[in-house]
């Protein structure tokens, strides 16, 4: 097959015109609307960067990148030390291995949304009768301020993610060459001193992988927020993306909300580069 | 050598286990309650297994209707996310030039974009023609699942011969009989990868639905689910059957795919 004949163009006609109208139309049109007063109807005038100006200054839209990421942070390190505590353990001398690998990914499965709900009853509700019988004062009104509502969502994320970066782990675990493990038994390493001079080595090309894909996860976060906490109290629990959809579906600022969208997109886009340098750099190493 | 077996990771392994099912513990005894019941014990098992909450909640989501709505927009989705991706990973793995390589890019370059990044625009180009409905939304879900898909595709493709094509060429096949008769069936394991995770995906999604399904009677689940939950707020053993009942379709698919599933998350995360 050539580039001029008419089968290659057929071949990928529905997918270049679905991907030309759903994303990169869009997504330039956006980038072209961020500079202007445009409001849905109408384009409206040209401002220049006078969107941009604006969002350094609006605290609620900065509140909600700081709180993305301080979640993002501290979901990254939870999920990865859960999810590759859970790898070693599933693929350890236990019997249960596969009973146990299914119920850690089982929550990936169900949809965010779902999974905010559902978690929403375990703060609310649970959480108070336990603590009532218990008699902890701390287990009362989760969700109600910013501190359990942030713990709320990293609990919720874990719970979630650590399954499915748990896989990500035994993939790498169940390539590596077993002799390598026997070798080093039978030289006399301690568990720990496997893990740390052979395990350890051989899984860090995992740990990019898992590391970027938690983060572009928890910082595009936006269903779990949406069920959990709704964003509140008092907006203080609201991340990136659903701030920018409250600024364009509820306060009705269209080309400000798509300044936002594009500053978001470069956050992501960054994230993502630096993964994609850092996966080539070390392919070179190998 | 056979593996000793570690008793005190077995048990520390059971224990997270039930942890980790907890929250559907909880959800499950707690949907037979009354409110009543849950205001006393969240805890154990129901006095009575009462179908009263399931019944109620079954009703209020239109269940049946519900349930085909995610169905019907899942398998289409998917299908078509199927044929048109690898045909297109085809095209672009078989013609090897500067062009194929732009191409290819520019589909992986779209994976960077968040959805949060083009929503705006692309719910008011809709809107505009009138395509905010059902199949304004399977068009979409093409769109932003082409791209994992193609590269799914492609590098599986760059491993199957060209020899192959040639020799099926030769014995006078065209393009189209050559890639669906011979390359697509070779291509059976990458399929379930890419079908896994569309559907994974487009099963669960809710905002994308949230802003173009505006009928009343073709909302997906977690679209109902939202406006369900919503009205149920205070009234935890209603919703807690309603989830429950969302959740059940997911169980039964993942007691009979877990391996492929587990298996097509972990290709797709890795590759």
């Amino acid at each position: 097959m050539r580039t001029k004949d008419l089968s290659y163009w057929l071949f990928l006609a529905p997918v270049l015109l679905a991907l030309t109208l759903v994303v990169i139309v869009p997504m330039l049109l956006g980038v072209y609307y961020s500079f202007t007063t445009w409001n849905g109807i109408n384009t409206g005038e040209f401002v220049g960067f006078q969107n941009y100006i604006d969002l350094f200054h609006d605290q609620r839209f900065l509140d909600s990148l700081w709180f993305t990421t301080k979640f993002s942070v501290v979901s990254v390190i939870l999920i990865n030390v859960i999810g590759l505590s859970l790898a070693l353990l599933v693929t350890g001398r236990v019997r249960s291995s596969k009973l146990l690998r299914t119920t850690f990914f089982m929550p990936n499965l169900i949809g965010g949304l779902i999974l905010g709900f559902i978690w929403q009853f375990i703060f609310i509700k649970v959480f108070a009768s336990v603590g009532e019988i218990i008699g902890m004062e701390s287990l009362q009104g989760w969700l109600s301020t910013t501190d359990t509502g942030f713990w709320g969502l990293v609990i919720l994320m874990s719970w979630q993610m650590a399954g499915y970066i748990m896989v990500i782990y035994i993939a790498y675990l169940e390539g590596m060459p077993k002799e390598l493990l026997e070798a080093s038994e039978i030289d006399g390493a301690s568990s720990f001193q496997r893990f740390r001079f052979v395990i350890f080595p051989l899984v860090a090309p995992a740990f990019t992988v898992s590391m970027f894909l938690t983060l572009s996860n928890t910082f595009k976060l936006y269903d779990q927020n949406l069920s959990l906490t709704g964003g509140g109290p008092y907006n203080s629990t609201e991340m990136v993306a659903m701030e920018i959809f409250k600024t364009a579906f509820m306060q009705n600022a269209f080309a400000y909300a798509q300044a936002k969208a594009v500053i978001f997109f470069i956050i992501v886009a960054i994230i993502a580069l630096v993964q994609v340098y850092l996966n080539k750099r070390k392919e070179v190493e190998m | 050598m056979k593996k000793k077996w570690n008793i005190k990771l077995e048990v520390l392994g059971l224990l997270l286990a039930i942890l980790w099912l907890a929250p559907f513990y909880l959800m499950f005894v707690n949907s037979f309650k009354s409110k009543k019941e849950i205001f006393m014990d969240t805890i154990s098992p129901p006095e009575s297994w009462s179908f009263d909450n399931y019944i109620k909640a079954f009703e209020e989501l239109d269940f049946m209707q519900t349930l085909f709505n995610s169905l019907l927009i899942t398998v289409i989705s998917v299908v078509l996310i199927i044929i048109f991706s690898a045909m297109a990973a085809y095209a672009l793995s078989r013609a090897k030039s500067k062009l194929s390589t732009v191409l290819f890019f520019t589909f992986v370059a779209a994976m960077l974009i968040p959805f949060q990044s083009v929503m705006i625009p692309l719910v008011t180009v809709f809107g505009k023609f009138d395509m905010l409905n059902r199949g304004g939304l399977i068009f979409m879900y093409i769109g932003f699942g082409a791209s994992l898909s193609i590269f799914l595709y492609h590098g599986a493709l760059n491993n199957i011969p060209r020899s192959l094509d040639e020799a099926a060429t030769i014995d006078g096949a065209n393009r189209w009989q050559v890639f669906w008769h011979i390359i697509f069936p070779i291509l059976k394991p990458i399929t379930v990868t890419v079908a896994i995770l569309n559907i994974i995906w487009i099963w669960n999604d809710y905002l994308l639905p949230s802003l173009v399904i505006n009928t009343p009677g073709s909302e997906t689940i977690p679209l109902k689910m939202f406006f369900f939950f919503g009205e149920y707020t205070k009234q935890w053993h209603l919703a807690l059957a309603g989830l429950t009942l969302a959740i059940v379709p997911v169980i039964i698919f993942y007691f009979f795919a877990q391996r492929e599933i587990i298996k097509g998350v972990s290709d797709g995360a890795v590759k």
